[in-house]
């Protein structure tokens, strides 16, 4: 991988000391609270740049010792913007706790009809919300004009598309969940309710409005990203791994199916692995300066098995969509790349509100199968100790893994989330950002702009990247009114804990 | 002319027999005055104070106070409403009540009550005290961070079970609920799942194991109508088991 060499160079400066450090802090139109520092020396050039998480949440060790039924509704409480994804994941993990090898088709159905809404609402408030200042003004645009205030006064269309784009998706939450955010409805073994009629006639009302609105974002990325073809395919770009679920027939799934692993060049690294197996194909590495662990191809090893996940990895990975309009979508991405993986970071995008279309397609398709009326909701095997389910979030690839005891309480739990997937891809990112736009130059906000616009492409959710506790590093200030740091405790990846004041 | 006898609530006169209680009385009216230790089923407790009303003067619990004529009660006024606030709040913050993750959200008698009262918030320090779950049961599983000590569970396996499986040990804020067995557990308790201790708990203490959330958003206990109207967690149990039958 070409530019690892290149990016990799500027993790770590060798004399920090001596060099002007820059923050970014917070990081601005993301989810969750980070920043990003870069070190500057007397000639201008960036010699370090880092991607920080800077919140602390600790799910993994306080779900230990709650039921095990508790997981779908408990885990969920990681985010605001995509609960589904984590309900999901936890109830796929306990459908396995309770030996439901098979869910009803209602079941499935229903569980499905929820994640293409939470997708579709969460890559809507991505770009819409938070991405399209940028893409629609310029990353250079007056910084009190680049948001979605400015986006509603000079684009007010694009902005009510986005706006009832998410509303829309909320509304399939709330009936599958009984609530747009953290609702109840996938339990062990499948879900709580069903689909009514009403409600199957309410979504009806407005599912074409919303396909045609998908395309038309389509579209519109494909218009950005054609006006300036050169400068998208090059910021911030780097060659990576990239990782996804896939259907057995090869189909694009979100959720459920194999992971499948692509090199730089396409190249299948492995293919249609069951997720179960997940520990013997993917680790973690803990770096000392970051909350945040660094996952990697283990065959690879972590210098050259970092990998992409999320929609950039997924229409790239798979190899075709069933929903026809996405399918042509895809047929134009993918021929953009000649034979190669798009690897541009600003394709994340336009792969992005492909899966956008298709969300609101698949929408349609369900709300057409009687399946989702149906009164089979549950299905009950034996009481197993491990439970590991994985799906694809809005940002891509989550894992989460539990082990009970025999009375059925959490003994352990594993959680990889999307974010944490893309953690060294984020930070190669920016360091490829650096390198082309601001070394050399004295920093300004527009410039700073375009590190966060690199890491934005991600639709980073950093509040749920920080979910973990015990090898983390983890530092803890004591402030006293006066602003004054009066004591720190330090705990070292070691696990060793010391007083540094 | 009329023999019967009554006291006033909120103005409303309501009649009453001798033996009963402001309680007994006022929730035959059909008049909701908030509570949660008290069950019609069982002797009056007076420990949880949240049905704590205003007699001439006096503030008292209705569960455990003896109708007489002549008494005028406030049971909604805005001083008695803030009382029973404050004492809600200090219930929330002296367990771990953690309702967005609770399964009983939505169907719990510690949760309607403070939508009833209006408790917008838990306003003290939360005491986040060390409690553990024991589901060492098989069917049954208690979750000692959310028992509020009404003493249901104990009075309905002393007095309807005959097990003794509950009790409560220790003083003031090292009271805490136990289990009758050798090992301290309840799956070493005479507990079953049909005992009337199961259903009386009108939190989220003492559950089913294996199942929650089963019932759909919506269609909870307390989703669409107040407890003032729905009723109690301990009736809603018997009218359901009634319908099993």
């Amino acid at each position: 991988m070409s530019s690892e060499t290149i990016t990799s160079q500027l993790e770590t400066a060798d004399n920090p000391k001596d060099l002007e450090r820059i923050v970014i802090n917070p990081l601005t139109r993301v989810e969750g609270h980070g920043k990003v520092t870069l070190l500057q020396d007397e000639n201008l050039n960036i010699k370090q740049a880092r991607l920080h998480i800077s919140e602390f949440r600790g799910f993994e060790k306080f779900i230990q010792g709650r039921p095990y039924w508790e997981l779908p509704v408990l885990v969920q409480r990681l985010c605001g913007i995509c609960p589904v994804s984590h309900h999901l994941a936890a109830a796929k993990a306990t459908d396995m706790i309770v030996g439901a090898t098979e869910l009803t088709a209602t079941a499935e159905k229903i569980r499905r009809l929820m994640h293409f809404g939470q997708t579709l609402q969460s890559h809507a408030l991505h770009f819409f919300h938070l991405c399209s200042p940028d893409l629609l003004f310029g990353f250079d645009d007056d910084v009190r004009h680049r948001n979605i205030i400015g986006v509603i006064e000079d684009s007010p269309e694009i902005a009510k598309q986005g706006v009832l784009l998410r509303k829309y998706g909320q509304e399939v939450i709330r009936i599958t969940s009984g609530k747009r955010i953290h609702g109840t409805g996938a339990i062990p073994g499948g879900v709580n309710k069903n689909v009514s009629k009403k409600e199957i006639d309410y979504l009806k009302q407005d599912i074409e409005q919303m396909i045609s609105w998908s395309q038309d974002a389509v579209d519109l990325i494909k218009r950005i990203f054609f006006e300036h073809y050169d400068y998208h395919m090059s910021f911030g770009t780097i060659d990576s791994n990239m990782l996804s679920l896939i259907a057995e027939d090869g189909a694009f799934d979100i959720y459920h199916g194999g992971l499948r692993a692509k090199d730089d060049k396409g190249n299948v690294i492995f293919d249609h692995v069951d997720y179960t197996r997940y520990g013997d194909y993917i680790k973690e590495g803990v770096k000392n300066w970051s909350y945040m662990k660094f996952p990697f191809i283990t065959s690879l090893g972590q210098d050259d098995g970092w990998y992409r996940v999320g929609p950039l990895a997924r229409v790239n990975n798979c190899d075709f969509f069933t929903t026809p309009m996405a399918e042509k979508e895809r047929q134009e991405f993918i021929a953009t790349g000649k034979g190669l993986p798009i690897q541009s970071t600003l394709a994340f995008h336009w792969a992005r509100l492909i899966e956008v279309l298709h969300c609101a397609e698949a929408i349609k398709e369900l709300l057409n199968d009687s399946d989702i009326s149906g009164t089979e909701l549950l299905n009950r095997g034996e009481l197993q100790s491990t439970g590991i389910g994985v799906i694809e979030a809005p940002r891509g690839t989550l894992f989460h893994h539990y082990e009970i005891n025999d009375d059925g309480i959490v003994e352990k739990a594993n959680l990889i989330v999307s974010t944490t997937n893309n953690n060294q891809a984020m930070n190669e990112s920016i360091r490829k950002v650096a390198s082309q736009y601001l070394d050399g130059n004295k920093l300004s906000e527009a410039l700073l702009n375009q590190v966060e616009v690199a890491v934005r492409a991600y639709d980073p959710c950093l509040s749920c990247a920080t979910h973990a506790i015990g090898k983390m590093p983890l530092q803890i200030n004591l402030i006293n009114a006066n602003d004054e740091l009066i004591d720190r405790l330090e705990k070292r990846v070691t696990g060793e804990i010391s007083r540094t004041v | 002319m009329s023999t019967e006898k009554t006291f006033k609530l909120d103005g409303k006169s309501i009649p009453f027999q001798d033996g009963d209680t402001i309680m007994d009385a006022a929730l035959r009216a059909g008049e909701y005055i908030p509570h949660l230790c008290h069950n019609p089923e069982f002797a009056p407790h007076g420990s949880c104070r949240v049905c704590i009303v205003d007699v001439n003067g006096r503030h008292m619990s209705a569960c455990t106070l003896p109708a007489a004529e002549g008494l005028e009660v406030d049971n909604s006024s805005e001083r008695i409403m803030e009382q029973r606030r404050n004492i809600l709040q200090m219930l929330f913050v002296e367990g771990n009540h953690v309702c967005p993750g609770c399964e009983k959200s939505g169907a719990c008698q510690l949760q309607a009550v403070a939508y009833y009262t209006r408790m917008l918030s838990p306003h003290y320090t939360h005491f986040f005290p060390k409690r553990s779950v024991d589901a060492s049961h098989p069917d049954i599983a208690i979750d000692f961070n959310r028992c509020i000590l009404c003493e249901l569970c104990v009075r309905a396996s002393r007095d309807v079970d005959k097990k003794n499986v509950f009790s409560i040990t220790g003083r003031g804020l090292e009271s805490r609920l136990v289990i009758n067995s050798a090992s301290g557990k309840l799956g070493n308790s005479a507990l079953s799942a049909s005992d009337k201790a199961v259903s009386v708990c009108p939190v989220g203490a003492i559950l089913p194991k294996h199942v929650g959330y089963d019932q759909p958003i919506g269609d909870r206990l307390y989703d669409n109508k107040p407890i003032s109207v729905v009723g109690d967690v301990a009736s809603a149990n018997n009218q359901q088991e009634n319908a099993n039958d």
